[in-house]
């Protein structure tokens, strides 16, 4: 093993969250990187669902966008837009969904709408609700990828824009929604599980080197530690491998191409 | 019967002032090149519909056209903030902007409702969540067979609807294929359409996976090769992945973007996307 950052072991600990065979709704981000990670190490059977409306993509490099055209040139089917919510996501059709946070609160409610101020006159105008209302409700199981910080691990988020556990046990049913909401929450410091009876986020799990003081300074309420606090493995070297050919394929800027500047 | 125009004549019969206007295509297939023809001409008060408005209404909202945005989500991929969009929410500049906002589901379904003769969509969304709190758009309905509460949303029906597609033959039916969208619900929905394509050809050939909108269904074709740039056409480009990170310096200053506005939008006439 060697040295890697706080980010790789957060990508690497969301792929292993993923088990072989399972669909995913994937966004673009550390979701499709861990996807795409767990496809090429123990995973090689997970089925990939990009809301653009590939379906089973087996993209050989890291899609630099949602829509990128990549996805949909291997792939089992593309459909369109209405159809990947309609068809796929509402009835249950998918195992897990990744969804990411500018806020979350200690029952696992998503802000990505606004902060501050009211909302016809925030202080941030995030970009919106995009996909993940519906996935949070209706994906059979969701997993959080948020890195641990004190302004986005809030006791209770500005705006509910995707729903976690509602203020209490038992609102998601009360709700109608059919998937089971966030198991799973993974930072750059550890995992966040929800408590078996009062749906709370707890730490349940620290990355190498982290220590509970660290998780808790970084949560903006007074974060429970589970009694089966683990620690996670560091990545391996066969993970770190992967990990790092799949960013290599990521390089940002091109060269020599038309700019709008 | 859809006729073939050139792009600057298609949207000065098209798009009016106060007009809703939808321009579709789901990261691929952006109808740029028209966009910047509604700036260049001037087009204010418009109701802009787009479930991803990224750079394409960070241009048009900036540059004063719009008086709504009706959406699901507003960023710059995998990059950032609009911050056009921002300065018009936040700060009401260059004009206030009034937003209309859904979840994805919701806006790809209310197209659909259009796109049907429907009244209005039904879906299971938006339950527990503030986006339809206060909203006289987003309404619990109850399932008349099952008792089961779900949503609703009214129909999206917009006055013309955008997009690019690869190619059209010379009738002006229009092909495409790669990632689908949500261009051929919009289209369907709409009063009007324009559709700009990489080329026009004598006869369409089947391709695997595409959609084929009738030449009597659309209202307008332009050729506009390159039209989706920096957004790309499966097939005929690639996306400019560069063009969204510098964007991002461009938008984020209303000085930087009034000069990119005067030099590339206004100075440029369509060749220039």
């Amino acid at each position: 093993m060697g040295a890697f950052t706080a980010d790789e072991m957060m990508t690497v600990a969301a792929a292993r969250a993923l088990r072989d065979g399972a669909v995913c709704f994937v966004g673009i981000g550390i979701p499709s990187t861990a996807a795409n990670l767990a496809r090429r190490t123990h995973a090689p059977n997970l089925v990939l669902v990009y809301e653009s409306g590939t379906i089973g993509s087996r993209p050989a490099r890291l899609p630099l966008s949602i829509g990128d055209g990549l996805l949909a040139e291997d792939c089992d089917a593309v459909v369109g837009v209405p159809e990947v919510f309609n068809y796929w996501l509402q009835p249950g059709r998918i195992d897990i969904g990744f969804l990411s946070a500018a806020q979350l609160d200690r029952m696992g409610n998503i802000n990505t709408t606004v902060i501050g101020g009211d909302y016809a006159r925030p202080s941030v105008r995030l970009p919106g609700a995009g996909g993940a209302p519906e996935i949070a409700a209706s994906c059979r199981e969701v997993i959080v990828v948020v890195r641990q910080r004190p302004r986005s691990f809030v006791d209770k988020v500005d705006f509910v824009t995707s729903v976690g556990y509602g203020s209490a046990p038992g609102d998601r049913a009360r709700l109608g929604l059919t998937g089971a909401g966030p198991k799973t929450v993974i930072t750059d410091l550890g995992v966040l599980e929800p408590d078996p009876d009062s749906c709370e986020l707890t730490l349940t799990g620290l990355h190498p080197g982290v220590t509970v003081e660290q998780a808790r300074a970084a949560t903006g309420w007074d974060l429970a530690v589970s009694a089966r606090l683990t620690r996670v493995e560091p990545p391996d070297q066969t993970e770190l491998r992967h990990l790092r050919e799949l960013q290599a394929t990521l390089s940002r800027r091109a060269t020599g191409k038309e700019s709008p500047t | 019967m859809a006729e073939i125009l050139p792009l600057p004549e298609a949207v000065s019969a098209l798009v009016h002032d106060g007009d809703t206007v939808a321009m579709e295509g789901f990261t691929h297939l952006i109808p740029f090149a028209a966009g910047h023809e509604v700036i260049r001409q001037h087009r204010r008060d418009l109701t802009l519909v787009r479930m991803t408005p990224d750079l394409l209404y960070d241009q048009l909202i900036g540059a004063g056209c719009a008086r709504a945005l009706v959406f699901s989500w507003g960023g710059n991929p995998g990059v950032g903030s609009l911050h056009r969009f921002r300065d018009a929410v936040e700060h009401d500049w260059p004009v206030p902007l009034r937003l209309e906002e859904h979840s994805h589901a919701g806006m790809a379904n209310r197209y659909v409702a259009g796109a049907s003769g429907l009244p209005f969509a039904v879906l299971r969304g938006y339950a527990g969540t503030d986006l339809g709190a206060g909203r006289s758009d987003i309404r619990p309905i109850t399932c008349p067979f099952t008792g089961e509460t779900l949503t609703a949303v009214p129909a999206l029906r917009p006055d013309v609807t955008i997009c690019h597609a690869q190619r059209a033959d010379t009738k002006g039916n229009v092909q495409y294929w790669g990632i689908l969208g949500v261009q051929k619900e919009a289209v369907l929905a709409a009063d009007r359409s324009l559709v700009t394509v990489e080329e026009i050809v004598d006869e369409l050939t089947p391709v695997p996976g595409a959609v084929v909108l009738p030449t009597w269904a659309v209202t307008a074709v332009s050729h506009v090769p390159g039209g989706a740039h920096p957004s790309y056409a499966h097939g005929y480009s690639e996306r400019d992945n560069d063009y969204y990170l510098d964007w991002d310096a461009i938008g984020r200053d209303r000085d930087s973007f009034a000069r990119w506005l005067d030099t590339h939008v206004h100075a440029g006439g369509t060749a220039d996307v």
